[in-house]
């Protein structure tokens, strides 16, 4: 469990993180969603530790990750995986060695088990017949594939991914969403997501926060979201008439006065 | 006031670079990379241009010395002096600065903008003593052979040069060649090619790391840092010869 307790972080007069205090919690999909500048990626960059922020503290399973020295700082981040927008894959090295790498740095097992291990992770992905290519070769959902098998191969605690579906046609993104959440499930981890995404929110949001202008505006689960009566919200959200529809239509759905007949047709108008 | 800002962080940076690494076999191999990267990546151009340093040398000497009272062998050692006190050593290390430090620039500044660079660190990987040291170390490794294989080449090219020419005969240029020779002249190579390896790797090195920004930022890191490592270059071969000479 991640608990942040009234962080804050500004660069010189601009405050872009005020006093946000949120828990995430084990084996769920935690996302974070905002607009553009909202301060998301600035949060996550706290919560991993590559901005240090200005007031509050993280809290990982209990311990305090802001007050923590380098040396413990370092054990807890052997702990975290994370995908990054850009996939952050090393170029130089195939799809095979940038899995391999964490293994090659943080342990000491044989290069057999280690090939092993990158091969089961590799079909966990369903990344099949890439081993060997690099990731200029590949496509961007591959790549999405690649950088969550190097988040997970060392069974981490935590996981957080920047945008994921970024950059992503619709159906590859349901993939990286529900393999996102298979894994959280499977090995109960504490992931963290960063998304603009709305079917990310609403398919796999365990537990939401929005945030705005540097705060947090709203918090909830994705079947709280739609009925939620944050304006804000509510406008970024069901910014177009279509989603605002599918949002009626959901409410229906889950108040049970649904006509299970109702199609496509009806909500496209 | 930015210069003394970029200098206090060039410091830090180097400071930050030396803590115990994580796996060392991890960084041996990419030391051996860096090693290949640097020294055999550079070897062609560096012969190409010590052959024909050697050679023009030996045929402007040649031009400039007109009189009858001189004799031939002191051809080969003005050559030989000129190539070890400054041709290997500063016009080579010119060359890499703009070979090798754009090179590692570049490689670090793509790194940054995409994120790989955060990717290490939050694996728990200190990025300065994994990604810079390797390319310092090696560097100070193999730039100074570089510099000993461009003297011996630079030499041979002016011999080279001087037969094919007909300016002085190849018995006259050895001759020359070990006439007043100072070993000290090869101590003062040397020690100017390590400072210039240093150099080299650094600053090209500290300008990749810091980048911000996207494609053009890094083609103005790449940019900068070979004009600084050349200028830097150019003030530690005066400051070491006023010092050394």
């Amino acid at each position: 469990m991640i608990e942040v307790q009234n962080i804050r972080k500004g660069f010189g007069e601009k405050i872009v993180i005020n006093d946000v205090s949120a828990v995430m919690e084990d084996g769920k999909c935690n996302l974070i969603i905002g607009a553009s500048g909202s301060g998301k990626t600035v949060f996550m960059k706290c919560l991993v530790g590559l901005f240090k922020p200005d007031k509050g503290s993280i809290l990982y399973d209990g311990e305090d990750f802001t007050a923590m020295d380098d040396a413990s700082r370092k054990e807890i981040r052997k702990k975290i995986g994370m995908l990054f927008q850009g996939s952050a894959l090393f170029d130089s090295l195939t799809v095979e060695q940038n899995v391999q790498f964490p293994l090659d740095m943080f342990t000491n097992w044989t290069l057999g088990e280690r090939r092993k291990r990158v091969q089961e992770v590799l079909e966990r992905v369903e990344l099949k017949d890439a081993n060997k290519k690099y990731p200029a070769e590949i496509s961007g959902g591959m790549k999405k594939r690649v950088g969550i098998a190097r988040a997970i191969v060392l069974n981490p605690k935590y996981l957080f991914c920047d945008e994921p579906n970024s950059g992503l046609d619709p159906q590859t993104s349901m993939v990286i969403d529900k393999l996102i959440q298979e894994l959280t499930r499977e090995y109960n981890i504490t992931t963290v997501i960063n998304t603009h995404d709305m079917n990310s929110v609403m398919e796999i949001g365990d537990k939401i926060f929005y945030m705005y202008k540097g705060d947090k505006e709203w918090e909830g689960t994705n079947k709280e979201i739609i009925f939620s009566k944050n304006q804000r919200l509510n406008d970024f959200i069901f910014a177009s008439e279509f989603l605002r529809d599918a949002k009626d239509m959901r409410m229906l759905e889950q108040t049970g006065k649904i006509d299970n007949n109702r199609n496509m047709d009806d909500l496209i108008r | 006031m930015k210069f003394i800002q970029e200098f206090g962080r060039y410091i830090l940076m180097l400071k930050e670079m030396f803590s115990k690494p994580e796996n060392r076999k991890v960084y041996w191999k990419e030391f051996m990379h860096q090693c290949n990267d640097i020294g055999i990546g550079s070897l062609g151009i560096v012969v190409i241009i010590s052959v024909f340093m050697g050679a023009v040398s030996t045929l402007q000497t040649a031009y400039q010395l007109v009189s009858p009272l001189i004799p031939k062998s002191s051809i080969a050692q003005i050559v030989r002096d000129t190539v070890l006190l400054e041709f290997a050593p500063t016009l080579v290390c010119i060359v890499l600065a703009g070979v090798v430090g754009s090179k590692i620039a570049s490689e670090l500044g793509n790194m940054r903008v995409s994120e790989q660079i955060d990717a290490l660190e939050i694996m728990g990987i200190n990025t300065k003593t994994y990604l810079i040291l390797p390319k310092i170390v090696a560097a100070l490794l193999v730039i100074p052979m570089l510099i000993v294989i461009s003297a011996g080449l630079g030499i041979w090219g002016g011999r080279l040069a001087g037969q094919a020419a007909g300016i002085i005969s190849t018995t006259d240029f050895d001759k020359g060649l070990l006439n007043s020779f100072l070993p000290y002249n090869v101590f003062f190579a040397m020690v100017k090619a390590y400072v210039f390896s240093f150099i080299i790797s650094s600053v090209p090195a500290f300008y990749g790391y810091y980048v911000q920004g996207g494609a053009l930022e890094i083609g103005r890191a790449s940019t900068k840092s070979v004009v600084v490592s050349c200028v830097l270059i150019l003030f530690a071969d005066y400051i070491l010869a006023a010092i050394l000479l």
